[in-house]
Protein backbone atom coordinates (compact mmCIF):
# COMPACT_ATOMS: atom_id res chain seq x y z
CA UNK A 1 0.00 0.00 0.00
CA UNK A 2 1.46 3.63 -1.02
CA UNK A 3 0.61 6.74 0.34
CA UNK A 4 3.27 6.94 3.28
CA UNK A 5 1.40 8.57 6.36
CA UNK A 6 -1.13 10.18 5.23
CA UNK A 7 -4.78 8.41 5.15
CA UNK A 8 -6.21 6.73 2.12
CA UNK A 9 -9.38 9.46 2.65
CA UNK A 10 -9.34 12.48 5.16
CA UNK A 11 -12.33 14.69 4.97
CA UNK A 12 -11.99 18.07 7.20
CA UNK A 13 -15.54 20.22 8.25
CA UNK A 14 -16.76 19.50 4.76
CA UNK A 15 -20.06 21.07 3.61
CA UNK A 16 -22.23 20.94 0.76
CA UNK A 17 -25.27 22.44 -0.81
CA UNK A 18 -26.73 22.20 -4.38
CA UNK A 19 -28.33 25.28 -3.04
CA UNK A 20 -28.37 28.04 -0.25
CA UNK A 21 -29.69 27.28 2.64
CA UNK A 22 -30.77 23.77 1.77
CA UNK A 23 -27.49 21.67 2.93
CA UNK A 24 -27.29 18.28 1.72
CA UNK A 25 -24.25 17.56 4.19
CA UNK A 26 -22.82 19.49 7.17
CA UNK A 27 -19.74 19.98 9.00
CA UNK A 28 -18.73 16.47 8.14
CA UNK A 29 -15.95 14.61 9.20
CA UNK A 30 -14.16 11.78 8.35
CA UNK A 31 -10.55 9.94 8.45
CA UNK A 32 -9.82 6.03 6.55
CA UNK A 33 -6.21 5.04 7.23
CA UNK A 34 -4.64 3.01 5.23
CA UNK A 35 -5.83 -0.73 5.31
CA UNK A 36 -9.29 -0.46 6.85
CA UNK A 37 -12.43 -0.76 5.02
CA UNK A 38 -15.75 1.41 5.38
CA UNK A 39 -19.30 0.95 4.38
CA UNK A 40 -21.30 4.08 3.93
CA UNK A 41 -24.69 3.55 5.16
CA UNK A 42 -27.51 5.92 5.86
CA UNK A 43 -31.26 6.21 4.31
CA UNK A 44 -32.23 7.38 1.09
CA UNK A 45 -31.93 11.66 -0.10
CA UNK A 46 -29.21 11.14 3.22
CA UNK A 47 -26.57 12.25 1.36
CA UNK A 48 -24.47 9.11 0.56
CA UNK A 49 -24.51 8.98 -3.26
CA UNK A 50 -23.50 13.07 -2.59
CA UNK A 51 -20.60 12.24 -0.84
CA UNK A 52 -19.35 9.57 -3.44
CA UNK A 53 -19.61 12.20 -5.90
CA UNK A 54 -17.47 14.37 -3.60
CA UNK A 55 -14.95 11.70 -2.89
CA UNK A 56 -14.45 11.52 -6.95
CA UNK A 57 -14.02 15.09 -7.31
CA UNK A 58 -17.86 15.09 -9.74
CA UNK A 59 -18.77 17.67 -6.53
CA UNK A 60 -16.65 20.57 -5.27
CA UNK A 61 -17.45 21.06 -1.27
CA UNK A 62 -19.18 24.46 -0.71
CA UNK A 63 -16.71 24.64 2.43
CA UNK A 64 -14.30 22.29 4.24
CA UNK A 65 -11.63 20.00 2.43
CA UNK A 66 -11.15 16.77 0.76
CA UNK A 67 -7.26 14.90 0.63
CA UNK A 68 -7.33 11.30 -0.69
CA UNK A 69 -3.92 10.00 -0.59
CA UNK A 70 -2.86 13.52 0.49
CA UNK A 71 -4.31 15.10 -2.70
CA UNK A 72 -7.37 16.79 -4.51
CA UNK A 73 -10.11 14.14 -5.56
CA UNK A 74 -9.55 15.06 -8.61
CA UNK A 75 -5.49 14.55 -8.60
CA UNK A 76 -6.03 11.24 -6.81
CA UNK A 77 -8.21 9.99 -9.13
CA UNK A 78 -5.63 7.50 -11.17
CA UNK A 79 -5.70 5.90 -7.75
CA UNK A 80 -9.44 5.02 -7.01
CA UNK A 81 -11.36 2.63 -9.01
CA UNK A 82 -15.08 3.62 -9.12
CA UNK A 83 -18.44 1.22 -9.51
CA UNK A 84 -21.50 3.11 -10.48
CA UNK A 85 -25.10 1.43 -10.29
CA UNK A 86 -25.23 -0.73 -13.38
CA UNK A 87 -28.91 0.66 -14.24
CA UNK A 88 -27.28 4.29 -14.50
CA UNK A 89 -26.05 3.10 -17.91
CA UNK A 90 -28.16 2.37 -21.50
CA UNK A 91 -28.80 -1.32 -21.00
CA UNK A 92 -28.55 -1.85 -24.85
CA UNK A 93 -25.51 -0.52 -25.86
CA UNK A 94 -22.98 -2.18 -28.14
CA UNK A 95 -20.69 -3.00 -26.45
CA UNK A 96 -19.03 -6.17 -25.18
CA UNK A 97 -17.75 -7.30 -21.48
CA UNK A 98 -14.00 -7.57 -22.63
CA UNK A 99 -14.35 -4.13 -24.01
CA UNK A 100 -16.01 -2.60 -20.80
CA UNK A 101 -13.16 -3.97 -18.82
CA UNK A 102 -10.88 -2.27 -21.39
CA UNK A 103 -11.89 1.35 -20.44
CA UNK A 104 -10.82 0.96 -16.66
CA UNK A 105 -7.34 0.79 -18.76
CA UNK A 106 -7.61 3.92 -20.21
CA UNK A 107 -5.26 6.83 -19.24
CA UNK A 108 -4.33 9.95 -19.75
CA UNK A 109 -2.90 9.87 -22.89
CA UNK A 110 -4.06 11.69 -26.43
CA UNK A 111 -4.52 8.29 -27.92
CA UNK A 112 -6.24 5.88 -25.53
CA UNK A 113 -4.78 2.67 -27.09
CA UNK A 114 -4.71 -0.45 -25.30
CA UNK A 115 -1.52 -2.32 -25.39
CA UNK A 116 -1.23 -6.31 -24.32
CA UNK A 117 -0.43 -5.51 -21.08
CA UNK A 118 -3.88 -3.75 -20.77
CA UNK A 119 -5.78 -6.65 -22.08
CA UNK A 120 -4.10 -9.18 -19.93
CA UNK A 121 -5.17 -6.93 -16.93
CA UNK A 122 -8.75 -6.39 -17.90
CA UNK A 123 -9.04 -10.09 -18.58
CA UNK A 124 -7.30 -10.53 -15.32
CA UNK A 125 -10.03 -8.54 -13.53
CA UNK A 126 -12.41 -10.74 -15.49
CA UNK A 127 -11.29 -13.83 -13.81
CA UNK A 128 -11.07 -12.29 -10.24
CA UNK A 129 -14.75 -11.52 -10.13
CA UNK A 130 -15.64 -14.80 -11.78
CA UNK A 131 -16.73 -13.37 -15.17
CA UNK A 132 -14.05 -14.36 -17.44
CA UNK A 133 -16.48 -16.87 -19.70
CA UNK A 134 -18.32 -13.99 -20.61
CA UNK A 135 -15.78 -11.90 -21.98
CA UNK A 136 -16.78 -11.80 -25.24
CA UNK A 137 -21.05 -11.95 -24.64
CA UNK A 138 -22.88 -8.44 -25.24
CA UNK A 139 -22.64 -6.25 -21.94
CA UNK A 140 -26.76 -5.99 -23.18
CA UNK A 141 -27.33 -9.64 -22.69
CA UNK A 142 -25.76 -10.04 -19.26
CA UNK A 143 -28.03 -9.93 -16.30
CA UNK A 144 -28.44 -7.47 -13.39
CA UNK A 145 -25.94 -9.23 -11.26
CA UNK A 146 -23.32 -10.11 -14.21
CA UNK A 147 -23.15 -6.35 -14.96
CA UNK A 148 -22.36 -5.41 -11.88
CA UNK A 149 -19.99 -7.99 -11.55
CA UNK A 150 -18.27 -6.56 -14.50
CA UNK A 151 -18.30 -2.94 -14.00
CA UNK A 152 -16.51 -4.02 -10.83
CA UNK A 153 -14.01 -5.39 -12.94
CA UNK A 154 -13.51 -2.51 -15.09
CA UNK A 155 -13.14 -0.89 -11.34
CA UNK A 156 -10.64 -3.53 -10.64
CA UNK A 157 -8.75 -3.14 -14.10
CA UNK A 158 -7.71 0.35 -13.04
CA UNK A 159 -5.37 -1.25 -10.06
CA UNK A 160 -6.68 1.09 -7.81
CA UNK A 161 -5.69 1.73 -4.42
CA UNK A 162 -8.73 2.60 -3.42
CA UNK A 163 -11.93 0.68 -4.73
CA UNK A 164 -15.57 2.93 -4.19
CA UNK A 165 -18.79 0.73 -5.03
CA UNK A 166 -21.79 2.43 -5.17
CA UNK A 167 -24.61 -0.76 -4.07
CA UNK A 168 -22.85 -3.45 -5.43
CA UNK A 169 -25.08 -5.81 -3.65
CA UNK A 170 -28.13 -4.60 -5.12
CA UNK A 171 -28.67 -6.72 -7.88
CA UNK A 172 -26.61 -9.90 -7.34
CA UNK A 173 -28.90 -12.67 -6.99
CA UNK A 174 -29.22 -14.41 -3.54
CA UNK A 175 -27.30 -17.70 -4.33
CA UNK A 176 -24.27 -15.31 -6.06
CA UNK A 177 -24.28 -13.32 -2.78
CA UNK A 178 -22.13 -15.40 -0.77
CA UNK A 179 -19.30 -15.50 -3.01
CA UNK A 180 -19.52 -12.17 -3.76
CA UNK A 181 -19.22 -11.22 -0.57
CA UNK A 182 -15.80 -13.87 -0.29
CA UNK A 183 -14.65 -11.76 -3.68
CA UNK A 184 -15.02 -8.84 -1.78
CA UNK A 185 -13.21 -9.50 1.38
CA UNK A 186 -10.28 -10.76 -0.75
CA UNK A 187 -9.91 -7.08 -2.25
CA UNK A 188 -9.80 -5.63 0.71
CA UNK A 189 -6.91 -7.45 1.63
CA UNK A 190 -4.67 -5.48 -1.60
CA UNK A 191 -6.73 -2.75 -1.11
CA UNK A 192 -8.76 -0.26 0.52
CA UNK A 193 -12.75 -0.61 -0.44
CA UNK A 194 -15.10 1.82 0.44
CA UNK A 195 -18.63 0.72 -0.21
CA UNK A 196 -21.97 2.38 -0.49
CA UNK A 197 -25.02 0.25 0.83
CA UNK A 198 -28.76 0.92 2.08
CA UNK A 199 -28.16 -2.94 2.60
CA UNK A 200 -27.34 -3.77 6.54
CA UNK A 201 -26.70 -7.22 5.41
CA UNK A 202 -23.38 -6.16 4.07
CA UNK A 203 -21.95 -4.88 6.84
CA UNK A 204 -20.33 -8.02 8.03
CA UNK A 205 -17.05 -8.70 9.91
CA UNK A 206 -14.85 -8.01 7.49
CA UNK A 207 -15.72 -4.38 7.24
CA UNK A 208 -13.62 -1.58 10.10
CA UNK A 209 -15.80 1.08 9.83
CA UNK A 210 -19.28 1.75 9.33
CA UNK A 211 -20.15 5.07 8.42
CA UNK A 212 -23.79 6.76 9.09
CA UNK A 213 -24.37 9.52 6.80
CA UNK A 214 -27.81 11.49 7.02
CA UNK A 215 -26.52 15.13 6.69
CA UNK A 216 -23.84 14.63 9.45
CA UNK A 217 -21.70 11.45 9.24
CA UNK A 218 -20.59 9.45 12.42
CA UNK A 219 -18.39 6.46 11.87
CA UNK A 220 -18.84 3.56 14.02
CA UNK A 221 -16.06 0.69 14.75
CA UNK A 222 -17.96 -1.99 12.91
CA UNK A 223 -17.31 -4.34 16.03
CA UNK A 224 -19.02 -2.02 18.00
CA UNK A 225 -21.73 -1.62 15.88
CA UNK A 226 -22.16 -5.35 15.78
CA UNK A 227 -22.50 -5.82 18.88
CA UNK A 228 -25.05 -3.23 19.42
CA UNK A 229 -27.38 -4.00 16.68
CA UNK A 230 -26.72 -6.99 15.17
CA UNK A 231 -29.31 -9.07 16.32
CA UNK A 232 -31.71 -6.47 15.56
CA UNK A 233 -30.76 -5.93 12.07
CA UNK A 234 -30.14 -9.92 11.10
CA UNK A 235 -33.27 -10.79 12.88
CA UNK A 236 -35.41 -8.63 11.26
CA UNK A 237 -35.92 -8.67 7.22
CA UNK A 238 -33.44 -6.18 5.84
CA UNK A 239 -36.24 -4.31 3.61
CA UNK A 240 -37.86 -3.58 6.19
CA UNK A 241 -34.54 -1.41 8.36
CA UNK A 242 -33.38 -0.56 4.96
CA UNK A 243 -35.77 2.74 5.01
CA UNK A 244 -36.60 3.27 7.92
CA UNK A 245 -33.09 2.50 10.04
CA UNK A 246 -32.36 6.31 10.22
CA UNK A 247 -31.68 5.75 13.72
CA UNK A 248 -30.24 2.63 14.28
CA UNK A 249 -26.93 4.21 14.51
CA UNK A 250 -28.38 7.87 16.22
CA UNK A 251 -26.90 10.05 14.17
CA UNK A 252 -30.21 10.64 12.39
CA UNK A 253 -32.22 13.03 14.97
CA UNK A 254 -32.86 15.83 12.77
CA UNK A 255 -36.63 17.03 11.46
CA UNK A 256 -37.45 17.62 8.29
CA UNK A 257 -36.11 14.24 6.66
CA UNK A 258 -38.08 13.84 4.10
CA UNK A 259 -37.69 17.21 2.92
CA UNK A 260 -34.32 17.07 2.83
CA UNK A 261 -34.66 13.61 1.01
CA UNK A 262 -36.70 15.70 -1.48
CA UNK A 263 -34.18 18.45 -1.94
CA UNK A 264 -31.47 16.26 -3.07
CA UNK A 265 -33.50 14.44 -5.33
CA UNK A 266 -33.87 17.64 -6.54
CA UNK A 267 -30.78 18.43 -7.07
CA UNK A 268 -29.11 15.11 -8.35
CA UNK A 269 -31.68 14.64 -10.58
CA UNK A 270 -30.51 15.16 -14.46
CA UNK B 1 -38.03 2.07 -70.40
CA UNK B 2 -36.86 -1.66 -69.15
CA UNK B 3 -33.95 -2.15 -66.58
CA UNK B 4 -31.41 -2.76 -69.19
CA UNK B 5 -32.36 0.46 -70.88
CA UNK B 6 -32.44 2.59 -67.92
CA UNK B 7 -29.40 1.73 -66.22
CA UNK B 8 -27.56 2.26 -69.49
CA UNK B 9 -29.40 5.31 -69.80
CA UNK B 10 -28.16 6.27 -65.76
CA UNK B 11 -24.78 5.29 -66.97
CA UNK B 12 -24.10 7.77 -69.72
CA UNK B 13 -26.83 9.99 -70.14
CA UNK B 14 -25.93 13.50 -69.97
CA UNK B 15 -29.45 14.67 -68.60
CA UNK B 16 -29.19 11.95 -66.21
CA UNK B 17 -26.11 13.46 -64.60
CA UNK B 18 -28.76 14.71 -61.45
CA UNK B 19 -29.56 11.19 -60.39
CA UNK B 20 -25.64 10.01 -60.68
CA UNK B 21 -25.14 12.74 -58.57
CA UNK B 22 -27.47 11.96 -56.16
CA UNK B 23 -25.93 8.51 -56.18
CA UNK B 24 -23.08 9.80 -55.54
CA UNK B 25 -24.45 11.42 -52.91
CA UNK B 26 -26.11 8.37 -51.26
CA UNK B 27 -22.96 7.03 -50.78
CA UNK B 28 -20.23 9.02 -50.07
CA UNK B 29 -23.31 10.50 -47.66
CA UNK B 30 -23.01 7.40 -45.77
CA UNK B 31 -19.72 7.23 -43.90
CA UNK B 32 -20.92 10.16 -42.17
CA UNK B 33 -24.35 9.12 -41.60
CA UNK B 34 -23.05 5.83 -40.32
CA UNK B 35 -20.70 7.40 -37.79
CA UNK B 36 -22.55 10.40 -36.55
CA UNK B 37 -26.57 8.34 -36.37
CA UNK B 38 -24.50 5.49 -34.22
CA UNK B 39 -23.26 8.68 -31.46
CA UNK B 40 -26.62 9.89 -31.56
CA UNK B 41 -28.51 7.02 -30.84
CA UNK B 42 -26.54 5.24 -28.81
CA UNK B 43 -25.89 8.85 -26.90
CA UNK B 44 -29.72 9.46 -27.05
CA UNK B 45 -29.17 12.65 -28.48
CA UNK B 46 -31.70 12.55 -31.74
CA UNK B 47 -33.60 15.48 -29.76
CA UNK B 48 -30.78 17.72 -29.69
CA UNK B 49 -30.32 16.71 -33.49
CA UNK B 50 -34.37 17.53 -34.25
CA UNK B 51 -33.44 21.35 -32.50
CA UNK B 52 -29.83 21.31 -34.88
CA UNK B 53 -31.81 21.25 -38.05
CA UNK B 54 -34.87 23.44 -36.95
CA UNK B 55 -32.63 25.95 -36.60
CA UNK B 56 -30.37 25.33 -39.45
CA UNK B 57 -33.47 26.59 -41.06
CA UNK B 58 -33.65 29.67 -39.10
CA UNK B 59 -29.63 30.00 -40.68
CA UNK B 60 -31.05 29.45 -43.64
CA UNK B 61 -33.63 32.43 -43.65
CA UNK B 62 -31.44 34.71 -41.81
CA UNK B 63 -28.68 33.93 -44.57
CA UNK B 64 -30.99 34.98 -47.68
CA UNK B 65 -32.67 38.04 -46.26
CA UNK B 66 -28.97 39.09 -45.48
CA UNK B 67 -28.11 38.49 -49.18
CA UNK B 68 -31.26 39.57 -50.88
CA UNK B 69 -32.39 42.61 -48.51
CA UNK B 70 -28.73 44.09 -47.12
CA UNK B 71 -26.83 43.18 -50.05
CA UNK B 72 -24.24 40.80 -48.29
CA UNK B 73 -23.98 38.53 -51.65
CA UNK B 74 -21.67 35.94 -50.01
CA UNK B 75 -24.07 34.94 -47.72
CA UNK B 76 -25.08 32.05 -49.12
CA UNK B 77 -28.09 29.50 -47.54
CA UNK B 78 -25.78 27.12 -47.10
CA UNK B 79 -23.14 29.25 -44.98
CA UNK B 80 -26.59 30.13 -43.23
CA UNK B 81 -27.59 26.34 -42.47
CA UNK B 82 -23.97 25.54 -40.86
CA UNK B 83 -23.66 28.80 -38.96
CA UNK B 84 -27.12 27.90 -37.76
CA UNK B 85 -27.04 24.14 -37.09
CA UNK B 86 -23.08 25.12 -35.73
CA UNK B 87 -25.01 28.00 -33.52
CA UNK B 88 -27.40 25.27 -32.43
CA UNK B 89 -25.02 22.85 -31.56
CA UNK B 90 -23.12 25.40 -29.48
CA UNK B 91 -26.49 26.32 -27.29
CA UNK B 92 -28.32 22.71 -26.94
CA UNK B 93 -24.56 21.65 -25.78
CA UNK B 94 -24.75 24.01 -22.94
CA UNK B 95 -28.14 23.60 -22.17
CA UNK B 96 -27.58 19.66 -22.65
CA UNK B 97 -24.54 19.96 -19.93
CA UNK B 98 -25.26 22.28 -16.82
CA UNK B 99 -29.34 22.68 -17.42
CA UNK B 100 -30.61 20.62 -14.64
CA UNK B 101 -34.33 20.24 -14.99
CA UNK B 102 -36.53 21.24 -18.07
CA UNK B 103 -34.06 19.95 -20.77
CA UNK B 104 -36.15 18.87 -22.74
CA UNK B 105 -38.50 22.42 -22.53
CA UNK B 106 -35.32 24.20 -23.82
CA UNK B 107 -34.45 21.96 -26.45
CA UNK B 108 -37.70 22.00 -27.73
CA UNK B 109 -37.81 25.73 -27.44
CA UNK B 110 -35.12 26.16 -29.56
CA UNK B 111 -36.60 23.62 -32.11
CA UNK B 112 -39.64 25.81 -32.09
CA UNK B 113 -37.90 29.29 -32.16
CA UNK B 114 -35.11 28.43 -35.00
CA UNK B 115 -37.71 26.87 -37.46
CA UNK B 116 -40.09 30.05 -36.80
CA UNK B 117 -37.53 32.87 -37.37
CA UNK B 118 -36.48 31.15 -40.54
CA UNK B 119 -40.04 31.82 -41.72
CA UNK B 120 -39.94 34.40 -40.56
CA UNK B 121 -37.24 35.92 -42.64
CA UNK B 122 -38.54 33.71 -45.16
CA UNK B 123 -41.71 35.82 -45.55
CA UNK B 124 -39.51 39.51 -45.51
CA UNK B 125 -37.10 37.94 -48.36
CA UNK B 126 -38.05 38.71 -52.02
CA UNK B 127 -37.75 36.54 -55.04
CA UNK B 128 -38.88 33.14 -55.14
CA UNK B 129 -37.31 30.91 -52.59
CA UNK B 130 -37.66 26.97 -53.07
CA UNK B 131 -38.39 26.70 -49.33
CA UNK B 132 -39.66 23.08 -50.14
CA UNK B 133 -36.49 21.91 -50.90
CA UNK B 134 -35.23 22.80 -47.15
CA UNK B 135 -37.96 21.22 -45.89
CA UNK B 136 -38.35 18.21 -48.34
CA UNK B 137 -34.90 17.90 -49.22
CA UNK B 138 -33.65 18.80 -53.03
CA UNK B 139 -31.22 15.43 -53.65
CA UNK B 140 -31.71 15.82 -57.42
CA UNK B 141 -30.38 19.54 -57.36
CA UNK B 142 -26.98 18.54 -56.07
CA UNK B 143 -23.64 19.96 -57.82
CA UNK B 144 -20.77 18.38 -58.03
CA UNK B 145 -19.39 20.65 -55.18
CA UNK B 146 -21.89 19.77 -52.83
CA UNK B 147 -20.55 16.15 -53.21
CA UNK B 148 -16.71 17.44 -52.85
CA UNK B 149 -17.97 18.70 -49.30
CA UNK B 150 -19.22 15.50 -48.09
CA UNK B 151 -16.15 13.98 -49.33
CA UNK B 152 -14.40 16.55 -46.94
CA UNK B 153 -16.66 15.93 -43.92
CA UNK B 154 -16.81 12.44 -44.57
CA UNK B 155 -12.51 12.64 -43.61
CA UNK B 156 -13.37 15.30 -40.40
CA UNK B 157 -15.93 12.62 -38.92
CA UNK B 158 -13.36 9.14 -39.97
CA UNK B 159 -10.33 10.12 -39.21
CA UNK B 160 -10.88 11.45 -35.07
CA UNK B 161 -12.98 8.34 -35.11
CA UNK B 162 -10.80 6.11 -35.87
CA UNK B 163 -7.96 7.82 -33.40
CA UNK B 164 -10.07 8.28 -30.40
CA UNK B 165 -12.12 5.43 -30.82
CA UNK B 166 -11.65 4.29 -27.34
CA UNK B 167 -12.09 7.33 -25.72
CA UNK B 168 -15.40 7.46 -27.71
CA UNK B 169 -16.81 4.16 -26.74
CA UNK B 170 -15.42 4.82 -23.06
CA UNK B 171 -17.31 8.15 -23.15
CA UNK B 172 -20.48 7.11 -24.69
CA UNK B 173 -21.43 3.91 -22.92
CA UNK B 174 -20.46 5.84 -19.44
CA UNK B 175 -19.38 9.16 -19.53
CA UNK B 176 -18.61 9.73 -15.99
CA UNK B 177 -15.82 7.02 -15.69
CA UNK B 178 -14.40 8.12 -18.67
CA UNK B 179 -14.30 11.33 -17.37
CA UNK B 180 -12.91 9.71 -14.11
CA UNK B 181 -10.19 7.99 -15.88
CA UNK B 182 -9.20 11.28 -17.84
CA UNK B 183 -10.72 11.26 -21.24
CA UNK B 184 -11.44 14.86 -21.94
CA UNK B 185 -14.97 14.41 -22.10
CA UNK B 186 -15.73 18.26 -22.23
CA UNK B 187 -14.21 18.61 -24.70
CA UNK B 188 -15.26 15.55 -27.12
CA UNK B 189 -18.97 16.05 -26.40
CA UNK B 190 -19.22 19.27 -27.93
CA UNK B 191 -16.61 18.49 -30.65
CA UNK B 192 -19.29 15.78 -31.26
CA UNK B 193 -22.42 17.84 -31.72
CA UNK B 194 -20.84 20.27 -33.91
CA UNK B 195 -20.10 17.24 -35.95
CA UNK B 196 -23.66 15.73 -35.63
CA UNK B 197 -24.73 19.98 -36.75
CA UNK B 198 -22.44 19.45 -40.26
CA UNK B 199 -23.88 15.83 -40.73
CA UNK B 200 -27.18 17.22 -40.59
CA UNK B 201 -26.79 20.12 -43.10
CA UNK B 202 -25.55 17.70 -45.34
CA UNK B 203 -28.64 15.65 -45.33
CA UNK B 204 -30.94 18.20 -45.00
CA UNK B 205 -29.64 18.18 -48.98
CA UNK B 206 -30.94 14.80 -49.05
CA UNK B 207 -34.25 14.90 -47.22
CA UNK B 208 -35.09 17.86 -46.37
CA UNK B 209 -35.12 19.13 -42.66
CA UNK B 210 -38.19 17.44 -41.25
CA UNK B 211 -36.88 14.33 -41.96
CA UNK B 212 -33.38 14.52 -41.70
CA UNK B 213 -33.49 12.84 -38.05
CA UNK B 214 -35.29 9.77 -38.74
CA UNK B 215 -32.63 9.71 -41.93
CA UNK B 216 -29.81 10.00 -38.98
CA UNK B 217 -31.14 7.79 -36.63
CA UNK B 218 -33.63 5.22 -38.23
CA UNK B 219 -29.90 3.23 -39.99
CA UNK B 220 -28.18 3.62 -36.61
CA UNK B 221 -31.03 1.97 -34.64
CA UNK B 222 -31.37 -0.93 -37.15
CA UNK B 223 -27.62 -1.47 -36.77
CA UNK B 224 -28.48 -2.06 -33.38
CA UNK B 225 -30.49 -4.76 -33.29
CA UNK B 226 -27.46 -6.68 -35.04
CA UNK B 227 -24.32 -5.69 -33.78
CA UNK B 228 -22.32 -5.35 -30.32
CA UNK B 229 -19.49 -3.69 -30.90
CA UNK B 230 -20.06 0.13 -31.43
CA UNK B 231 -17.91 0.26 -34.68
CA UNK B 232 -20.11 -2.22 -35.84
CA UNK B 233 -22.69 -0.59 -35.54
CA UNK B 234 -21.00 2.33 -37.61
CA UNK B 235 -20.20 0.38 -40.36
CA UNK B 236 -23.35 -1.39 -40.63
CA UNK B 237 -25.32 1.62 -40.06
CA UNK B 238 -23.25 3.56 -42.99
CA UNK B 239 -24.14 0.21 -45.12
CA UNK B 240 -27.72 0.21 -44.31
CA UNK B 241 -27.90 4.15 -44.83
CA UNK B 242 -26.44 3.60 -48.54
CA UNK B 243 -28.73 0.79 -49.24
CA UNK B 244 -32.26 3.00 -48.02
CA UNK B 245 -30.82 6.30 -49.69
CA UNK B 246 -29.97 4.11 -53.21
CA UNK B 247 -33.15 2.29 -53.00
CA UNK B 248 -35.62 5.08 -52.34
CA UNK B 249 -33.52 6.84 -55.20
CA UNK B 250 -34.50 4.53 -57.60
CA UNK B 251 -38.03 3.81 -56.04
CA UNK B 252 -38.83 7.24 -56.40
CA UNK B 253 -37.42 7.75 -59.99
CA UNK B 254 -40.01 4.56 -61.10
CA UNK B 255 -42.99 5.33 -59.22
CA UNK B 256 -42.60 8.75 -59.36
CA UNK B 257 -42.93 9.75 -55.97
CA UNK B 258 -41.19 11.96 -53.68
CA UNK B 259 -37.61 10.48 -52.60
CA UNK B 260 -37.31 11.98 -49.06
CA UNK B 261 -40.02 10.24 -47.84
CA UNK B 262 -39.25 7.25 -49.96
CA UNK B 263 -35.84 6.40 -48.36
CA UNK B 264 -37.54 7.16 -44.99
CA UNK B 265 -40.64 4.74 -45.45
CA UNK B 266 -38.22 2.27 -46.38
CA UNK B 267 -35.29 3.02 -43.49
CA UNK B 268 -38.31 2.66 -40.83
CA UNK B 269 -39.83 -0.03 -41.55
CA UNK B 270 -36.46 -1.87 -42.11
CA UNK B 271 -36.10 -0.45 -38.49
CA UNK B 272 -39.69 -2.25 -37.43
CA UNK B 273 -38.84 -4.95 -38.73
CA UNK B 274 -35.77 -5.68 -37.12
CA UNK B 275 -37.00 -4.23 -33.92
CA UNK B 276 -39.55 -7.32 -33.90
CA UNK B 277 -37.09 -10.09 -35.40
CA UNK B 278 -34.75 -9.15 -32.29
CA UNK B 279 -37.86 -8.99 -29.74
CA UNK B 280 -38.98 -12.59 -31.43
CA UNK B 281 -35.63 -13.93 -31.33
CA UNK B 282 -34.11 -12.24 -28.11
CA UNK B 283 -30.57 -10.33 -28.24
CA UNK B 284 -27.95 -12.87 -28.98
CA UNK B 285 -24.72 -13.76 -27.00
Amino acid sequence: MTGGAAPIIEIRDLSFSYEPGAPILTHVNLTLEAGKSGCIVGPNGGGKSTLLRLLLGLLTPSSGTIRIFGETPVAARSRIGYMPQYHQLDAAFPVTVLEVALMGRLRRGFWGRYTRRDREAAVAALSEVGVQSLANSSFAALSGGQRQRVLIARALACEPDLLLLDEPTANIDPGAEEQFYGTLNCLRKRMTVLTVSHDLGFVNKEIDLVICVNRNLTVHQAAHFDAATADAVYHHEVNLIRHDHSCFCNCAQHEGEEERARREEKGTRR
Amino acid sequence: MTAGEFFQALLFQPEMAFLRNALWMAALSSVAVGVVGTMVVTRRIASLGGAISHVALGGVGAALFLQRVCAFYWCSATLGAVAGALFAALLVGIVSMYAKEREDTIINAVWALGMSVGLLFLDRTPGTIEWQSYLFGSILLLTEADLWMVTVLDVVVLVPTLLFYNNLLAMSFDGTFAELRGVKVRLIYPALLALTALTIVLLINVVGIILVIALLTLPAATAGCYTRHLWSMMLLSGILNWIFVTAGLLASFWLRVSSGPAIVVLAGSAYIISLALSARLGKRN
